[in-house]
């Protein structure tokens, strides 16, 4: 028999103010006072006025600042973008495995987890330094094949020169791609997942080829989760600060770099609180555009 | 394989330190809060930078005194000032380097060293550390180390017989086009460079701080990476053949093995000294057993087992005479006077200097 929470309100309440308290005191409470921060001014090296100017936010929207937003909108939206082209397709194998593989892929998937996000950097720093595992692999069948064409009387390759791989935006983007991917795979795995085979069948009995009915039904049929991949990707990747410092070359700066030297080195907690909430001031807009986007999405599914 | 990854980490100011210790500052806190509550024992919580003591040092001072000493890590000054902006959390010895005395002293964040309970100060420490600008009359602070900055190369990678004489081939030169790396921390970054233009580390004008800002946006398709205080690794790891980067780091590097194809010297046009200071933070629970830690590292035995494991230039001439001549006349960990003598301090010159800087490199960064 279903009951309704009012006939056990303490049972409610034991399970629901725990949470509820936690989410006040250590999310909430910290989050109102870092924007407080970001209406006031330095008045000393440990002191803060809460003056109610709008003077930190006036200088985070100085074209210096807004272009590194726009910067770092840019690298996570290449990062997004990569991320669902590789995701699409390994989430569609996965949903089609039978059920023994499928939790394995899926374990694959998440295994990364286990490892800190540090550790990872730092393994991938190994893979694509000019002494790293890429490198000496190339440079393996490079000198090979450099053999080989001597042997056969035929000019060799030269000198092999490792590639610079690390260090530049490109590594960012690498670096990012790699440390987001499960955040699209999951969500797109489980709308595929979910997703009603008989129409696929329909569509291939009917004669569509295979690509078609990928684009024509199953793409459409999993827009809410190609919306929410990409927007648990795309917000984290947007406020990336480990992966440019640590990959990135001299024009890898990112937004969360430099609201980390506005907290620690400049000793500036305001501006570096308005740059936060400009940030998540982002973060809403793309909330709402996902919003958007998968009410009508469910318009079109109801219809 | 754990190990290696640890060994290699092993330096003060390591980039692996510096995300990892947050997470240790973290959860140490409760621990301190115990520590700190009166009756709690007597007991010395000493905040350090990592592989920065004497492998026997502590439990040293526990077997002399019976005052145990639980020592934390941080891994930049950055750090070390959020930590306690909002008030002492319960240390009782803190390392900060040589400004920023300056700027905690200001913010009246340290307290002042009562100089009769540390008696090995004015034994011990060489005279020419006995004051300091960064602190007149040594009020809140007692020299620990001294580190200056270079430039560090890879003797089979460039000419031989070249030596970087000069802050020219980092920050004014195509010559090693994507074989560089200078240091990421602003105001270091632009003091050197006001020492490349003949200028003091100190009191630079407006109008050659954006003379620097052009010279470092010309220069910064050559330099590969603004590092966070690893530029040994990168030179290690073959990434770079020039760096920037502390002397202390360079003689760790060059005695590791196949460290002898490395070299460091000081620049003609002077450098940046750096000395990182023993301090007492304001509200510390153990102020007597604070001066008796501080007095014991400033021992002669004591400071030459903390050097003999950090390698860093001592202040405390005690020590260093004690030291093994391979030591005493490594012209990494001294530099010759000379060039020394071109050396100085970077003072604390306010927020607002802080400010100025860190938005330089942000320009200088999004360019």
């Amino acid at each position: 028999m279903e009951q309704s929470w009012r006939q056990a309100k303490s049972a409610f309440a034991a399970i629901g103010v725990p949470p509820v308290v936690w989410l006040l005191f250590f999310f909430l409470v910290p989050l109102a006072v870092v924007w407080a921060y970001s209406f006031g001014t330095n008045a000393g090296p440990t002191e803060i006025d809460l003056t109610g100017t709008f003077a930190n936010y006036g200088r985070a929207l100085q074209p210096l600042y807004f272009d590194i937003f726009i910067k770092s909108a840019i690298v996570a939206g290449i990062t997004t973008l990569l991320c669902l082209i590789v995701g699409f397709p390994v989430a569609l194998a996965i949903a089609f495995a039978g059920p023994k593989t499928k939790t394995w892929l899926l374990l694959l998937i998440m295994l990364p987890f286990w490892t800190n996000l540090l550790i990872r950097t730092y393994a991938l720093i190994a893979v694509l330094r000019e002494q790293g595992y890429v490198n000496f692999t190339i440079g393996w069948f490079w000198n090979n094949a450099s053999g080989l064409m001597t042997a056969v009387g035929l000019q060799p390759l030269g000198d092999f020169h490792p590639m610079t791989l690390l260090y530049n935006n490109a590594a960012v983007v690498i670096g990012l791609v790699y440390v987001h991917l499960p955040f699209m795979v999951l969500p797109l795995y489980s709308a595929l997942d979910r997703m009603d085979r008989s129409l696929m069948e329909a569509s291939l009995d009917l004669g569509a080829g295979h690509l078609r009915t990928i684009w024509s039904v199953v793409v459409p049929l999993a827009a809410p989760g190609i919306a929410s991949g990409v927007l648990i990707t795309f917000i984290p990747a947007l406020g990336a600060y480990l992966t440019p410092d640590l990959l990135g070359g001299t024009d890898s700066q990112m937004i969360a770099n430099v609201i980390e030297r506005q907290f620690k080195r400049a000793n500036d907690w305001p501006f570096g609180a308005a740059l936060s909430f400009l940030l998540m001031y982002l973060t809403f807009i793309a909330i709402a555009i996902q919003a958007v986007v998968q009410r009508r999405g469910e318009k079109v599914g109801a219809a | 394989m754990t190990r290696t990854i640890l060994r290699r980490g092993a330096s003060r100011r390591s980039i692996l330190q510096q995300f990892g210790a947050a997470a240790v500052g973290i959860s140490i806190a409760p621990a301190l809060e115990a520590c700190s509550r009166p009756g709690g024992g007597r007991v010395v919580n000493f905040y350090n930078w990592d592989t920065y003591i004497g492998e026997t040092t502590l439990a040293d001072f526990q077997h002399a005194t019976s005052v145990p000493v639980h020592m934390s890590l941080f891994a930049t000054n950055d750090e070390l000032f959020a930590r306690l902006r909002a008030g002492n959390p319960g240390f009782d010895v803190i390392v900060p380097s040589n400004e920023f005395v300056t700027r905690m002293s200001q913010a009246q964040m340290i307290q002042p060293l009562d100089h009769s309970k540390i008696p090995n100060f004015t034994a011990n420490v060489d005279p020419s550390f006995q004051d300091a600008a960064f602190d007149p009359g040594r009020r809140y602070s007692m020299p620990y180390t001294w580190l200056t900055q270079g430039i560090a190369w890879n003797k089979e990678r460039v000419p031989a017989g070249f030596r970087p004489d000069s802050w020219k081939w980092l920050l004014d030169s195509d010559r090693f086009h994507q074989r560089i790396a200078v240091v990421s921390e602003s105001a270091d970054l632009i003091r050197i460079a006001a020492k490349y233009l003949g200028h003091s580390v100190n009191g630079i004008p407006d109008a050659m701080l954006s003379q620097i800002e052009q010279m470092l946006i010309r220069q910064k398709p050559h330099i590969k990476a603004f590092h966070e205080d690893n530029g040994q690794d990168l030179l290690r790891a073959g990434e770079v053949d020039l760096v920037m980067e502390y002397n202390g780091d360079i003689a760790q590097l060059m005695a590791e093995e196949g460290g002898s194809k490395f070299d460091f010297a000081v620049p003609n046009e002077g450098s940046l000294l750096n000395s990182d200071t023993l301090c007492i933070p304001t509200g510390a629970p153990h102020v007597d057993d604070a001066h008796a830690f501080i007095n014991f590292l400033l021992d002669a035995h004591t400071g030459m087992g903390i050097t003999t494991t950090i390698k860093y230039p001592t202040p405390n001439r005690a020590a260093r005479e004690l030291m093994p001549a391979s030591y005493q006349n490594n012209p990494v960990i001294f530099p010759p006077a000379a060039v020394m003598a071109k050396c100085e301090y970077g003072a604390f010159e306010g927020d607002a200097k802080a400010r100025q800087y860190e938005e330089i490199f942000t320009r200088i960064s999004a360019a």
